[in-house]
């Protein structure tokens, strides 16, 4: 893979992973219950751990002295390259897991791959988040269950969530990360989880594109606003 | 936050394989899956464990405060009870 591919690559990963950790992160001391505001927490901290070694491999092959933090707190919104999906508002949490559920089965697939793709720090990077991933694809699932077959509101709610979340699912499925291939799987994984929950899958609308090529929506600026800010009011700062 | 709708668990944590459970505390859950991964959240984030246990806490029967001193107090003055007569080999941990 050419130097330039592959900084691409490294930091679409990283910036889904950094900009998923960050958001989840915002429900700690929010969330329903103590268990779950911890749960939600330990997601979070697994995603800015990938970032981390996605953005600092990203850094190293672009070779300029970059490192994750760089990478992370002094790039701009358009320079940033995660998906549309991990960029939404958390809203309530049944949007933030209907959130979790699509994205983190996509992840895990697309981890899977990486794991046994040629490129061996890709590799190395993958094999130690592939189990991550599935245990947030596993509890993000159960929560769509819990929801959708609980009472009356949540099944509204989960409704509500994987309708606001839907037209962002076509953008992972991008040929720029060969990521076709994905979605027959993917598509199964979801529908069984649907079913058990006794939800329909929504309908097909236009996705909505662009966050690979850095066209954001407005909310990722507001993310970036808050998670940039020490490092830019005090460059360099550490504690 | 509220939890008031939800039953109430025991976590048990096993450190390494070889030794037994231990309590750890508690977390509430609506079923016992959910029990699992929120003592798996709580209690195993650090490495703590390599296997969980939870029970309801409606399981769990206490013997009574009231009746400590029947059921406790005999054994203070029976140190011949205690292992303390013979060396321990060096180099065992657990025991």
């Amino acid at each position: 893979m050419a130097d330039d591919v592959l900084f691409d690559h490294a930091l679409r990963l990283g910036d889904d992973a950094l900009v998923m950790g960050q958001r989840l992160s915002e429900w700690c001391g929010h969330a329903p219950m103590l268990e779950v505001d911890l749960a939600l927490a330990n997601i979070a901290l697994d995603l800015l751990g990938q970032a981390t070694h996605f953005l600092n491999l990203a850094g190293e092959i672009e070779g300029k002295g970059r490192d994750a933090d760089a990478l992370a707190f002094h790039r701009d919104v358009l320079d940033f390259r995660n998906c549309l999906l991990v960029e939404q508002p958390n809203g309530d949490f049944a949007q933030t897991i209907a959130r979790q559920f699509l994205f983190s089965n996509w992840q895990e697939l697309l981890m899977r791959e990486i794991a046994a793709a040629p490129e061996p720090r890709l590799a190395a990077i993958g094999a130690k988040a592939v189990k991550e991933i599935a245990y947030h694809a596993k509890f993000a699932s159960e929560w769509v269950v819990r929801l959708g077959d609980g009472t009356a509101e949540s099944r509204t709610r989960m409704i509500a969530g994987l309708e606001w979340m839907w037209r962002f699912v076509d953008e992972l499925f991008d040929p720029m990360d060969g990521a076709p291939s994905r979605r027959g799987e993917w598509d199964a994984r979801i529908n069984r989880t649907l079913t058990e929950a006794g939800l329909e899958l929504p309908k097909p609308r236009r996705g909505a594109m662009g966050g690979r090529a850095g066209h954001h929506s407005e909310h990722l600026g507001h993310l970036l606003t808050e998670m940039q800010f020490l490092q830019r009011a005090y460059p360099g700062a550490t504690w | 936050m509220t939890n008031a709708n939800w039953p109430l668990w025991e976590v048990f944590v096993r450190a390494k394989n070889g030794l037994s459970h231990k309590h750890a505390g508690s977390v509430h859950a609506a079923d016992a899956r959910m029990a699992i991964e929120a003592a798996r959240d709580v209690y195993t984030r650090r490495m703590e464990g390599v296997s969980l246990w939870v029970v309801p806490s409606s399981a769990i029967v206490a013997s009574d405060p009231k009746e400590a001193a029947d059921l406790f107090e005999p054994a203070a003055d029976k140190v011949y009870r205690h292992p303390t007569f013979y060396t321990i080999p060096e180099g065992v941990k657990n025991i």
